[in-house]
Order: structure tokens, then sequence, then C-alpha cells
């Protein structure tokens, strides 16, 4: 097996516009805002750059297809520009774009930019969308936290564990997401809750109430990355390198075959299990010094932390009761609020999980940082369980 | 020997007491010494075309080995105008595509007229199914508010040892309008019920009982059941008018689930059936713009079966909103907020092209390794096999399923709120994630049977179409 791309690409820069309901703003002026940021920290000239990835998820609300609005939103220099979509993953799925590209030595600095435009529906929640033509005429008219809520009830009923013992941990993944989000300053939603707040929520997909769903926001994030020769020619110290990019899409199992029981999610399992390998790491509880991860929903949140091998089966609302994955716990998860609080502009959430991770490896996090973190892990899930992309990065100092 | 071989009878789960009705629309000073007992109605998601499904089922489900020549769909209230509802019916039957199949409509004689039509045809050898469902709706305030409920029956004809034995058919056309509906109206334009009778049901109804008493050489009094779908009063008047005894008389259960329209003469045929001893004479009459009167002799040998009826009238639910029974009538506008203005338009390219694992619900099995799955794909899903080409089609609508996964989703459009889905598995294996029809909130539980019923899946109001796939209701017993 190839032995991937652990340590030959490095971050040289990362920007990240405030998330929110930004109804000042399109999406052009939400990419610009968060590539002035990271072209200034990347310390290079716009016209050195020399390829672009571009993610966008709903281009019926945000931006176009093709390479054009990143082009012209940032007046590149006619350099290649190349869409991509891959649901939820999108972000990450343009960061890995760029870091192929890099580490192929096609190019020595590329641009991966991720941007969601969603406030221009006119409600709340996601906009709807087709599923596709065959699916429409048999798949539920579902909602993500509909979908989502699913792993819910599968999950109590495999793991035998009560519901409201259940709704309490899912509180708990909130709270903690609120909490850390009050010190995120481009944070959406930055109030700490109470866990009561949480159970006595409405009721939006049983058993998800409002406060176990994340938020609907416009947001950019995106990154500079070169070769790590590259990034010691300009002087670049204690860079952030990309340990592990893996990239796991369902094949149909969770949606037809019975071997899945609705309780977690297999895609998310082999995404780590690959990224382990290829950045080398061995004990992920020890290891991993800091977690973000898709936690579009509390019970997400509460599934991942087994599928990525730091809670062990059936043990997640345990170990969430117990604080391991709060700030001050074992091992930090969302830091900055996550999807739940930062923020979720569906094609930027990948880029912005490792702008938060860059910026604590870095140890620019101010008042959220974290005592010398030296891996931090990021994790997507498109879609819904049924049918999904899962990807696992993994972020550390180059050469550690 | 041509007879009736089976029957199957639906009715919607929901039930709406007229009382609701009376409360709501009694200012109008109309009614209201009718305010008693209930009608079925249909859920949002069901119509003529999905009950006839249910029907038809029950009846072929004592008759898994039946090889039918003909179905005909019977309905005053059928969905499509030009989009055959009998194909669409015999396709998520699951019915050969060699069938005859055809639509039946007109007037309230329709399933009368299409069951005789069928009987006669029964000597040649020939195994018909016929299916007669209406929905109809009464105008707000009106007299057929209270009185139309929504229901299907379903008879197999044909020739050899069944429920009950042709003896014999007359027919009567007529131009007589006591009601009609224009094409494209909602609702019917009723004239007055004492002319009906007098003028209409009595001479009519005896006419034709009498040429086929005549013919029969059979007494009026010798008559055991009679099928009569009408007002207890006009009931009376043919009786009298026609010499058949009052205790001949099937109940029309008008007071349980109103009247069903063109099926109901073959419902109220399965309630008598159910009881009917061996060669007692039943005389089933349709009335519409004329009569056809039908004589048939019990076997008795399905006595004491209940057709569906017995487990439709023990798992209803009452709809205690005469409001939302309204809306899902079409007959009031609601918010139900941008999610609803979701673009439902169907690519019939691809509706064609999966007609058969949509409408006729087919999985797969894989000849290789024995997986069960859906939908219907040329790779198999199972992660050891993934063989290609290996699936034999396999129906899923007959098979025991629980429930895996679910949510009651209030933020997805539902013209019934909560929006229910989830995960489905099969007993014999497979998944299949679908949306849930007829639970109550609170009333969907892991592990809980489902069964699988022929549902409207998603309305396009703006072009006019509805589409059909089928959805996880509760089992039965569960």
């Amino acid at each position: 097996m190839a032995r991937g791309i652990s340590d030959k690409v490095v971050i040289l820069g990362m920007g990240c516009s405030r998330f929110g309901e930004r109804w000042d703003s399109g999406p052009e002026d939400l990419m610009l805002e968060a590539f002035q940021e990271c072209i200034t920290d990347a310390g290079i000239e716009r016209d050195q750059l020399e390829a672009a990835w571009l993610g966008v998820f709903y281009d019926e609300q945000s931006v176009s297809k093709s390479a054009l609005p990143l082009s012209m939103a940032l007046r590149l220099p006619n350099i290649p520009v190349t869409r991509v979509e891959n649901l939820c993953a999108t972000g990450t799925e343009a960061l890995r774009g760029a870091a192929y590209a890099v580490a192929a030595g096609a190019c020595d600095f590329a641009l991966a930019m991720g941007v969601e435009k969603l406030k221009d529906t006119g409600f709340g929640g996601l906009p709807e969308r087709t599923k596709g033509t065959f699916e429409d005429l048999w798949q539920p008219g579902f909602t993500p936290p509909g979908a989502f809520a699913q792993l819910a009830a599968a999950y109590a009923a495999r793991h035998g564990i009560p519901m409201d013992r259940l709704k309490r941990a899912m509180a708990h993944v909130s709270v903690k997401s609120h909490a850390n989000a009050v010190a995120a300053e481009k944070a959406h939603l930055r109030k700490a809750i109470t866990e009561q707040q949480v159970l006595d929520a409405p009721m939006i997909a049983y058993p998800l109430g409002t406060f176990d769903c994340c938020g609907v926001s416009d947001g950019a994030a995106c990154a500079i990355v070169t070769t790590p020769e590259k990034a010691r020619e300009l002087g670049r110290r204690d860079a952030v390198a990309i340990k592990a990019m893996q990239l796991v899409p369902s094949n149909g199992v969770e949606l037809s075959h019975s071997s899945w029981d609705g309780a977690h999610t297999p895609t998310t399992r082999e995404a780590a299990r690959r990224a382990y390998a290829e950045a080398g790491v061995r004990d992920p509880r020890r290891e991993i010094s800091l977690m973000e991860v898709h936690d579009c929903f509390s019970i997400t949140e509460l599934v991942l932390m087994e599928d990525l091998g730091m809670s062990d089966s059936g043990k997640a609302p345990d170990d969430i009761l117990d604080g391991r994955y709060d700030r001050d716990g074992r091992t930090p998860c969302q830091t900055d609020g996550g999807l739940k609080c930062f923020g979720h502009p569906v094609g930027a959430s990948g880029l912005r999980m490792a702008y938060e991770v860059y910026t604590q490896l870095s140890g620019r996090a101010g008042v959220r940082q974290l005592a010398s973190p030296s891996l931090g892990l990021t994790h997507n899930l498109g879609g819904i369980p049924n049918r999904n992309v899962a990807s696992v990065s993994i972020l550390g100092l180059l050469g550690l | 020997m041509a007879g009736i071989s089976s029957l199957g009878c639906y009715l919607p789960r929901l039930r709406l007491s007229r009382q609701t009705i009376t409360e709501a629309m009694g200012w109008l000073g109309q009614g209201n010494s009718r305010a008693k007992g209930e009608i079925a109605t249909c859920n949002w998601d069901e119509d003529s075309l999905t009950m006839g499904v249910e029907a038809a089922r029950i009846a072929l489900s004592a008759l898994p080995h039946a090889e039918l020549d003909a179905l005909t769909f019977a309905s005053t209230t059928a969905p499509f105008a030009d989009h055959a509802n009998g194909v669409v019916l015999a396709t998520a039957l699951g019915l050969d595509a060699s069938l005859r199949v055809s639509d039946a409509g007109g007037s309230q004689r329709a399933g009368t007229s299409a069951l005789a039509a069928a009987l006669a045809g029964a000597d040649g050898g020939r195994a018909s199914l016929v299916v007669a469902a209406d929905q109809r709706l009464g105008k707000p305030g009106s007299p057929q508010e209270l009185q139309y409920g929504h229901g299907a029956t379903a008879a197999v004809t044909g020739t050899g040892h069944g429920l009950a034995e042709y003896l014999g058919a007359e027919h009567l056309a007529a131009d007589f309008v006591d009601h009609y509906r224009e094409s494209s109206a909602l609702f019917d334009y009723v004239l007055e019920e004492r002319w009906a009778r007098e003028a209409g049901w009595n001479p009519l109804v005896g006419r034709a009982v009498g040429r086929l008493l005549g013919r029969l050489g059979v007494q009026a009094a010798e008559i055991d059941k009679v099928v009569l779908a009408c007002p207890a009063a006009t009931a009376r008047g043919v009786l009298k008018a026609t010499g058949l005894r009052g205790e001949a008389l099937v109940s029309d259960r008008s007071m349980e689930f109103g009247d069903t329209g063109c099926g109901h003469p073959l419902l109220m045929l399965a309630g008598a059936l159910e009881d009917a001893k061996r060669d007692e004479r039943v005389l089933v009459i349709g009335f519409g713009q004329g009569a056809d009167a039908i004589l048939l002799r019990a076997t008795g040998e399905r006595q004491a079966v209940s057709f569906g009826l017995q487990e439709a009238l023990a798992t209803r639910r009452e709809e205690t909103h005469y409001t939302r029974f309204l809306a899902h009538q079409g007959l009031l506008p609601v918010e139900f907020g941008m999610r609803a203005e979701r673009d439902n338009r169907t690519a019939q390219t691809v509706a064609w092209r999966k007609h058969e694992v949509v409408t006729g619900f087919t999985g797969g099995r894989c000849r290789s390794c024995n997986a069960l799955q859906f939908p219907l794909s040329r790779v198999c899903v199972a992660p050891d096999c993934r063989e290609t080409d290996t699936q034999e089609p396999v129906r899923l609508a007959e098979l025991p399923a629980s429930i895996k996964t679910f949510t009651e989703d209030w933020l997805a459009y539902s013209a019934r709120p909560p929006l229910v889905y989830g995960n489905v598995l099969f007993e014999a294996g497979g998944n299949v994630f679908m949306e849930f029809t007829d639970f109550a909130p609170g009333e969907a539980a892991v592990g809980r049977p489902v069964r699988f019923m022929f549902r409207i899946k998603d309305v396009d109001s703006r072009r006019g179409f509805r589409r059909y796939f089928w959805k996880a209701a509760p089992g039965l017993g569960a």
C-alpha cells in the first residue's frame, strides 16, 4: 500500500470568516473575508498561487457551479480551479484536492476554499433539495435532524440505554459546545446554555430538540498549502503538517443490507482506521490532543466517539457525562464550539475544523489555547447515516 | 360453476365521528339529526387507488396461486382520468403484464356492473379481479358529508368452489338522475331523497329484480339476503315494491363507516357472506342510471371469515380534528410552510425504468450469497459478495418486517405532522429506509412489527400528478 501523504504537505496559512446569519454578505464577500486572513497568514502573494479547489455544497443557494465563483471573487491569476462537492465533507474534499496536488509535485502553492451561503432561503433549517430522480420516488422526504435522529432510536435499543439517560448525555454534548463557543469570536452561537434548557427545548425530530441541532450558518474558510521545503524557505518554524486525509463513502450497505445496526457509522470507523494508519497513530486515545468532529446533531457526536475509537462500544454516554470530551477533559472535542455553535456552512465546515486545529497547534488560539497539543483530528460525515461520506484528517506539527 | 372465490375489504384507519362534523358545521342547521356513528376517511396519502390495492391484497391473500385473466378497477373517484388506474393497481400487486386491465366508472353502479360482467365471463373459465373503491367528498355542511365514507372492496371471480355460486344477473339502463357530478367537479349535486326513492329505486330496482327472479324461477320470499346500499327508508320501499323479506336486508354498516360508494354493495356482500349458510340465496343490487341485480348462492364454505372487515374495524383510530380531515381531502388551504414548496416533479423516464422496483416494491435476492436487498440493483450489496447480475426479483410487500430505527420529524413537510420514517428490517434480511404511515405520535418503537401499504408518496400539485410507493404501517396485532 502507498505510504500516503503524511508530512508531505504543510499548511502555510489559513483564514476563516465570521460564521452566522450574514445578511450583509454574499458568498463572494465571505470568501474574500477568509482569503484576506489566509494570504496574510501564509506570507505569499496571490499571484504565487498555482491552483485552487473550491468546495460548495448547495450550488442552488450559494454560488453557481464551476471554477468561476472562486476565480472571480478573488480575481485569481487565471489559475486552474476545481470545484468539488462531497456533501458535508465538501470543505475537507477541497483541502484534500489541494494537498494531493502539492504532494504530487504538481504545484508548490495551492488554495483550498470552502464556502456556503445558506441564509438566502427565507426559512430556517437547511434548504430542501432533490435526492436524485430515482431516490425521490421512494426515499422519505426526510430532514437532516430526522435522518440523524434514527441513530438515537437505534443506539438506545442496541445498548439498552433508557432514552432519558441518552438524552442527558446528548444534552451534555451541546452544553459543552456552547460553553466552548463563548470564547470563539467568529462563532455563530456564543451563549452558554444549561442541560435543562436542552431537555426542555421544543422537539424537532424525536428525540432531538432544538439544542440538539447545529446552527445553519453562512461562512467561508480556506487554507494555503505547500511543501515542507517551501515552508522552510519561507522561514516557517513549527509548521503544521497534514498527517493523514482519508475519505470513505458508503457503498450501499447502510441503505440496503441488514448487517448495519443503525447505531453507528461504519464509514467513520473505516476512515479512522485508515487515517490512524496513515498518520502512524497507534493509540488515538493517548495521542490525539483535540478533535473537531461532525457534530451536526448531539447524537452524531455521541456515536462518533465510539466510531473514532475514543470510547468503548456502548460507553460514549458515560464518557461524555464524565467530561472526557470537555475542554478540560482527556480529549477536548469542539474547542471552538463545533458545527453546533461555531456554525455549519456546509462547504466551509471541513476547513473550519482544520482552522481550529491549525490555530491550536500553532499556539495562537488565545483564551481557547490548549496546553501543548501535538495532534488534532477533524472528521466530517456528509449525507445521512443511511448513506454518507466520512472523512478523517489528522494534522500535527511537521516532523513530530 | 362460476362464482366468487374470494373477497377483500379495506377501510382507511381514520374515522371521523358525525358528532365532530356537526360540532363544526351544525351552525348551518343541517344534518344534526344524523349526528350518530362515524365515517371512514382517507389519510392524506390514501385515495381510491391505494384503498383498492389494499382490498385486492386481502382478496388475493386467500388465493396465493390465482391465475387471473382480467382486472377491472371500478371507481367514480379514480385519481386519473387518463392514466390507467387499473394498471397502477396491477403493477402494485405484481400481477402479470398480460392481464386484461380496464377502468370502470360512470355511476354508483360501477362496482356491481363490473362484478356482474366478471361473473358472466367466468363460465368461459376466466378468472377476474374486480376492485371497486371510492373516496367521495361531501361539501362541508352537506348531508353527503355525513353520509359518505371511504373504502374499497375486491372480489375474485372464476370457476370452481368458492364463496358463492353465480346464478344470474339482470341489468336496466335508465337515465334517472337522483344525483350527478360533472367530470371536473368535487361534489355531487343531490336531489330530493323521497323522489329518488319513489320514482327511481322502487320502480327501477323492482323491474330488474322482477325480471331476474322471473327468469330464474325464484320467489322473492326465497331470497335469504338482500344487499341494498341506500338509506334505510329507501331500502324499506324497495323491499315493499319487490316483495323481498324485511329480515333478508343486509346491514349497510353506515353507522360504522358510512356509504363507501360504488364498492359499497360488494362490501355489504362481504358482510353477508361472512355468516351466510350453505345454499342461502343472496341478491346484490346496484343502483345508478338504472339498476343491476345479481343473484348468488352461498357455498357456506368460508363462514366466519372476515375478508378484512374485522381488522379494518379493529384498527380504527379517531380523527379528532375536523379541519385536518378537510385539509386531507384538499378542502381547506393550510399553510404548511416553505418546505411544502419542494418541487415533486416526477422524472417519468425513471419511473418507467423502475416501475417494478417502486410501484411493485421489488427487491432482489442474490443467487450467490442469498442476501435480500432493496432496491433491486445489478451489483449485490452484501459486503462479502458484491457479485454482478446475480439478483432474482423478490416482491417485498408481503414479507414480515419490523422497525430498526425511526423518528417523528416535526420539521419535515407532512400533510399530517409529524413525518414518521425510518429503517425497516425484513425478517428475511435486507433493509429499507422509508416513510411510515398511520402511526400516531408515540406509536412507533424499535422492534415493532410493521406491514407494508401502498400509499401516495408525493403530490405534484403544479403538474397534477401524484406518485405512489409503499410505506410501513403498524403491523396487525402489534
